[in-house]
């Protein structure tokens, strides 16, 4: 089995937001990049995959230079082989297409995706792959077992949970579940010197004009101090009177 | 031309997001000058949705969708836009409309943009406020393509009625066998989901063990409310997973968040910020969360939780 895993690089998950230029650019100063956690959780799935089953697992990101240090992270973590698509990573729907053409031209049978990324938190690129290389997708997919070309999957759906037949090739968003957090691996001395011999692809991307792009970011406004109050007939009056909430 | 929303159904009946983003579709026909149609799957009573101003529900009756199917529920959905000619598809954020959205964008070869928080801007240019970074932002995004789909966050609009005729008329869409299966699906059926929720209640690790969650669980009873919970919580396995919220977690847009022995950390902070009002209880005045609330009481969740629920019940009693 070939697995690709799709690895968003993201501000970490404490990262304060701050826009430049205008409030048109995100603020990277001080800024630690980490591996999108939905998609830690999907690549240690592979790797699982990987010893068990004996798959491979290349991982891919859409993006320029910068996003090396997470791809070289995933690399230590055990992934064989990293690609980078050379272009900056603007709408969902063209890092889709990027990787829809890897993914369609090096013949993957299982692409790993997170349910979201957390900084566009778009929720959008592994469905769109999935449809454009017509392969099946599960989201919020939070258990995932191969075999064969048989799988079988659970998705998380509001309330409960789902479990799902189908059949590779397979798109999915996963997230927490496909492992636990306790599964999850810190990169090892051995890992990180091998890392730095396993092959990083860099790869031109294919012309896109965004389908949508962002032009200005603003924070929320700041909200007013909390009322604090001494009894609970007070907090009950005022979220019935004030608030109207109940 | 014309604005195409789909309204979202569980078990024949219309969600309440359903009416939600037919209120906001209508509101972007009128700017546009346009009619706004309706789709349903499997559902009945489609004459509500012109409370809210649908002025046409195209109704879609088939076996084969009788359980959620991204795919076949994409398909059924991209026919429908195409058949009027829509220029604007709008979609909530629930479970299932977060999963097939992308497909729908893709087969209408559309821009979508998810997490909408307001009305477009403009038009043309076509611009619309969403939230990125998990909350902490919002971004002003244009959408290039002749063909818009919104993805619209839950209680970002609210409801507004408008009353317009909902001429139904049946739809059959030419839907290909799908490759997915559905073999179990595990719900609570008794309980509000922290998804479908008005108010939620939420605990953290104050709480000491899941021994304690008796209290918290009344009180959600009390208020028709979802129960949730830190991330540590569900790491200790003192509640499901499916109860986390925060960054890492489920995101929660309620009118009411009611946060116990829960610190305030940044991850937790960010799933919960589109909520519109907090209330915090927790022993340490300095405890972040306070910052981040409207009401607050400093004080020993044990002492005041059980206290609350009295007065809640008694208040319930009075106001129902
Ligand atoms: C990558 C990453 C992702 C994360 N994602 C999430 C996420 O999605 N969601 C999330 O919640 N966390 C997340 N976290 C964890 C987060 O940083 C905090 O550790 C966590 O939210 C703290 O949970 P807590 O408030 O329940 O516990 P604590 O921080 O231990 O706080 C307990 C609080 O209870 C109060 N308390 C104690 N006793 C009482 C009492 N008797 N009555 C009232 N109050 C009392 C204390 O004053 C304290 O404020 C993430 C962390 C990382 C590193
Ligand atoms: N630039 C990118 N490069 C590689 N994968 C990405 C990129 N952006 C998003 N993804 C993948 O798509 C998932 C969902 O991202 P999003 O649609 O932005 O919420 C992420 O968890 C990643 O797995």
């Amino acid at each position: 089995m070939k697995i690709l895993v799709c690895i968003s690089h993201v501000p970490d998950t404490t990262s304060k937001i701050n826009f430049t230029e205008n409030d048109t650019k995100f603020d990277t100063n001080g800024v630690n990049f980490v591996i999108n956690p939905n998609d830690e959780f999907g690549l240690t799935r592979a790797m699982w995959f990987k010893e068990k089953q004996g798959a491979s697992v290349h991982v891919i990101n859409v993006g320029g230079p910068e996003t090396e240090p997470t791809l070289r992270k995933a690399l230590a973590i055990g992934a064989d082989e990293a690609i980078r698509i050379d272009t900056p990573a603007t709408d969902g729907y063209s890092v889709a297409v990027q990787l829809a053409s890897v993914a369609k031209q090096g013949g993957y049978d299982l692409i790993i995706g997170g349910r979201e990324s957390i900084d566009y938190n778009g929720g959008m690129v592994p469905g769109m792959v999935a449809k454009i290389i017509d392969a099946n997708f599960i989201n919020t997919c939070i258990s995932l077992e191969v075999e064969d070309a048989m799988v079988t999957a659970v998705r998380e759906i509001d309330g409960g949970k789902e479990t799902l037949q189908t059949k590779l090739p397979l798109v999915i968003g996963g997230q927490k579940g496909l492992v636990e957090e306790s599964d999850l691996r810190i990169p090892n001395m051995r890992g990180i010197m091998q890392a730095r011999s396993k092959p990083l692809h860099i790869k031109p991307a294919i012309e896109q004009s965004p389908r949508s792009e962002a032009t200005t970011y603003e924070k929320p406004a700041p909200r007013g101090a909390v009322k604090l109050v001494d009894t609970v007939d007070e907090l009950i009056d005022l979220l019935h009177n004030e608030a109207k909430v109940i | 031309m014309s604005v195409l929303v789909y309204t979202e159904s569980e078990n024949g009946s219309f969600k309440k997001t359903a009416f939600e983003v037919v209120s906001y579709a209508k509101a972007i026909a009128t700017e546009l000058g346009t009619t706004l149609t309706a789709v349903s799957i499997n559902a009945s009573n489609t004459s509500q949705l012109g409370v809210y101003g649908a002025d046409k529900v195209l109704e879609i009756t088939n076996d084969s969708l009788a359980n959620f199917d991204a795919q076949g529920y994409a398909d059924a959905i991209s026919q429908a836009a195409a058949s009027q000619d829509a220029t604007v598809v709008v979609l909530s954020q629930t479970a299932n409309a977060k999963f097939m959205a992308p497909l729908v964008a893709v087969n209408l070869e559309a821009g979508y943009v998810s997490n909408v928080v307001a009305l477009p801007q403009s038009t043309t240019p076509f611009k619309i406020k969403h939230s990125v970074y998990t909350n902490k932002a919002f971004s002003l995004t244009q959408i290039n393509t002749p063909v818009k789909i919104i993805g619209l966050g839950k209680n970002a609009y609210g409801l507004h009625e408008s009353a317009a005729d909902a001429v139904s008329e049946v739809f059959s869409p030419s839907l290909q066998q799908s490759n997915t299966k559905v073999i179990s699906v595990d719900k609570a059926t008794d309980k509000v989901t922290i998804a479908d929720a008005e108010v939620v209640v939420s605990a953290g690790r104050g709480l000491k063990g899941p021994e304690n969650w008796g209290m918290i669980e009344e009180m959600a009873t009390i208020l028709g409310a979802a129960t949730a919970c830190s991330k540590p919580v569900s790491d200790m396995g003192w509640r499901s997973h499916g109860e986390h919220v925060g960054q890492t977690g489920k995101p929660v847009a309620a009118s009411l968040y009611i946060a116990i022995g829960i610190s305030g950390a940044i991850q937790h902070l960010a799933g919960i910020n589109s909520s519109k009002v907090k209330v915090v209880i927790n022993t340490d005045p300095e405890a972040p969360f306070f910052k981040a609330a409207d009401y607050g009481i400093v004080g020993d969740a044990f002492e005041i939780v059980p206290q609350l629920n009295e007065k809640l019940k008694a208040f319930k009693a009075q106001n129902a």
